[in-house]
């Protein structure tokens, strides 16, 4: 089962190694790992997306909380939550497909952000799936480079009784 | 404490200034290139004792053992490179066992930093698994936080070991100490224990007719004894110790089983295979102790106290568990227990007094020497009162089934790295603990004994009263027995072709030393040891197919013991 978690450390060098290498050492199998500054007061957040059943989780999220440098941890998983991710996709598009793979990018709200001789850049963001779906239609034009982010996750903010 | 001063001192004076606030009364260490400015100001400022060892390995085990036997945090010094990699084994072993250990390296000035220069290595980097924390220092001003952070994070909450960097450039960087606040963010170990599950503990003490106690390591940790005899007494619970829990328990009170696990006394593992309620406190659950995981107390209810939350689940499901120190979680127990009405508990404790008798320790002292004879003897002659240490194998399983132990502190091993050659110079850290007026007692094999021999020279130097009782059976006994047992007596590598003339070795080295190969002379050769001030090596010579039984076979569970009956059948 896919587990998301959300870390938050201190912003410190060093601290990417602690966190990965508890993971990876311990064996569990990481889909993505992203991790970025927030809210400006010297704070890293972490969004880490494992394979593994809810046992595994929770021993993940026992062990992260043990590292000094880690100040909370949020196991996203059972709860609902948004995930994002972004892509960039360098596909080809010569005069004659050009048309045809602006419009596909409209149809996945994906933003051309580069355009030259040969070919587009296309930003798309979304969860895995739509990103997934994204590349897969823009393959039959020929993918010529893909750029992927890890997952960024959030827990929802909900409705009172909902 | 206040500081002192507000004049500009040298980074390496800024250290040990923290180091005597800390209170550090001794250390253990080799200089080189890169800390030699620290212990250029040690020499002047005479902070502290400081031990100087013939390896780095030696230092750490030697703070390790310090560290285990005074509660304090024990500190140990190596240079950059070498020095600190030869650390690392004696990091790892503290790690496993939750010791507090300082260790302070050198590194290469922060401009030579990521050149590969000479004895450059990122001690940082390959230590991260196995240390509770790390310090890179960077700038003078990042000095105290590190050194004075690293003693709170090695002391406090579940103890371990915690490494600081220091570039020689920043040992002679100039700077005013300045004295703050240490805190870390996202850690608080003085909080209060989770009790959610308080009262299911109650109900299924209150309801289990076979209740066992296994206590560990955590328990001495905490400093909780009294508490569990209380609470061993109030529910009339046999107690089982792990390996790392010898002594939590007076291993001659009525309750006690002595050990459990892979060589542990048949009484105990028994009593966990037959057990209700299993209530484990300050233990991880480690394989050697219960035997594979999904085996073990299938028919037993388990409650799990612990420091750690991560331990609660990690190997052993808890039906039950309470988190936090044990001292403060084993008095709300006993509190929350109050009059309790306990069922019957006269066919437990007469079926357990049954299955105690079967540890038969009598033995005619006559013919070769045997382990018994001399853990026995030790035991008479000490009254179960010596500090022993022991090295990693069938001398130290030897020693522990046969060496009753009846207070914290007394029984130093390497539990969970099971260290060859931790044995001596953790000794070493205990008699600076102790005292050097006590001798101290290191039971050793000939397999681990020579990995760290060296060290019997800085035992001459500072007339350290180890005594090591060498049970020499000419190989690597342990896994010598595994390849009869397992191995259809493949003895692959694991005995010795020569052995060195160990008379000799120890004169050559400052100890004294002789060998018995008669068990009529095992008393006589350990009182005389005890006797002579400094060190000794008394080598008795035993059989090589000397064994240690019971053993659980290798895979197994608690109920897969092989004993020496069953052996005898084969």
């Amino acid at each position: 089962m896919r587990q998301v978690i959300s870390v938050w450390t201190e912003d410190h060098p060093g601290v990417l190694c602690r966190v990965a290498g508890l993971i990876f050492r311990r064996g569990y199998n990481v889909e993505s790992l992203s991790v970025g500054r927030v809210n400006g007061a010297g704070i890293s957040r972490f969004t880490i997306v494992f394979e593994g059943d809810r046992e595994v989780a929770k021993q993940i999220v026992a062990q992260l909380r043990k590292l000094i440098e880690v100040i909370a941890v949020e196991d996203l998983t059972n709860g609902a939550f948004v995930e994002r991710g972004l892509s960039l996709i360098k596909v080809e598009a010569k005069a004659g497909s050009r048309p045809e793979v602006l419009q596909l990018a409209d149809v996945f709200r994906a933003h051309v952000v580069d355009i030259g001789e040969e070919g587009v850049i296309v930003e798309v963001t979304g969860d895995s799936e739509k990103i997934n779906a994204c590349i897969n239609a823009f393959k039959p034009y020929g993918l010529k480079e893909l750029a992927c982010s890890g997952s960024v996750a959030m827990k929802r903010v909900g409705f009172n009784g909902g | 404490m206040p500081m002192e001063e507000t004049r500009k001192m040298s980074g390496a004076e800024a250290v040990l200034r923290c180091l005597e606030l800390e209170g550090v009364k001794v250390a253990f260490g080799i200089p080189g290139g890169a800390i030699i400015k620290f212990y250029d100001e040690l020499y002047k400022r005479r902070s502290f004792k400081h031990i100087l060892v013939r390896h780095e390995q030696s230092a750490a085990h030697a703070a390790d053992g310090y560290a285990r036997v005074s509660g304090e945090v024990g500190v140990c010094i190596a240079t950059s490179g070498p020095g600190s990699t030869n650390l690392v084994t004696g990091i790892a072993t503290a790690y496993m066992d939750s010791v507090p250990l300082v260790a302070i390296v050198g590194q290469v000035a922060t401009s030579f930093m990521g050149r590969d220069s000479f004895q450059e290595t990122d001690i940082v980097g390959i230590t991260l698994p196995i240390v509770k924390h790390s310090f890179k220092v960077r700038n003078f001003d990042d000095i105290y936080r590190a050194v004075r952070g690293a003693f709170y994070l090695a002391r406090t909450g579940r103890p371990g070991p915690v490494l600081i960097e220091l570039p020689s450039d920043v040992q002679r960087q100039e700077g005013v100490l300045k004295e703050e606040e240490i805190s870390f963010r996202g850690y608080s170990p003085d909080g209060f224990p989770d009790l959610k599950m308080l009262l299911d503990v109650v109900k299924f003490i209150s309801m289990a007719e076979r209740p066992v106690i296994l206590a560990g390591g955590g328990v001495i940790i905490s400093k909780a004894s009294e508490e569990l005899i209380a609470l061993a007494e109030k529910i009339k619970a046999p107690v089982a110790t792990s390996l790392m829990g010898k002594g939590a328990f007076p291993e001659e009170h009525d309750l006690s089983l002595g050990m459990a696990g892979m060589h542990g006394t048949m009484a105990a593992n028994k009593a966990l295979c037959e057990a209700d309620l299993i209530v484990a406190i300050g233990v991880r659950f480690s394989d050697r102790s219960i035997g594979k995981p999904v085996d073990f107390a299938t028919s037993a209810k388990v409650i799990h106290i612990d420091y750690d939350h991560a331990e609660i689940g990690k190997n052993v499901r808890a039906h039950a568990y309470l988190a936090g120190d044990a001292k403060k979680v084993l008095r709300e127990v006993i509190n929350a227990l109050g009059g309790i009405n306990l069922s019957s508990r006269d066919n437990w404790l007469k079926k357990i007094s049954d299955w105690k008798k079967e540890l038969n320790l009598s033995v005619e002292y006559s013919g070769p020497v045997r382990p018994k004879h001399v853990i026995g003897a030790l035991w008479e002659i000490t009254k179960g009162d010596a500090i022993v240490t022991t090295e990693v194998g069938q001398n130290q399983m030897w020693a522990a089934l046969y060496y009753k132990v009846n207070k914290p502190r007394q029984f130093i091993t390497s539990g969970g790295l099971g260290t060859m050659g931790y044995g001596l110079p953790a000794a070493m850290g205990v008699c600076l603990a102790n005292g050097l007026e006590k001798p101290v007692i290191n039971v050793a094999g000939d397999g681990s004994f020579m990995m760290s021999v060296h060290e019997l020279d800085t035992c001459a130097r500072y007339g350290l009263p180890v005594k090591v009782f060498l049970l020499n059976n000419r190989s690597l006994g342990m896994v010598r027995q595994w390849q009869e047992l397992f191995f259809d007596k493949r003895y692959s590598e694991t005995i010795y072709s020569r052995e060195p003339d160990y008379e000799a070795l120890a004169k050559s080295l400052g100890a004294e030393g002789w060998t018995v190969s008669d068990a009529s002379q095992v008393r006589g050769a350990i009182e005389r040891a005890l006797e002579i001030p400094g060190p000794v090596v008394v080598n008795f010579i035993i059989p090589q197919e000397e064994k240690v039984l019971p053993m659980m076979v290798p895979g197994g569970s608690l109920k897969d013991i092989l004993t020496e009956e069953d052996l005898e059948r084969r």
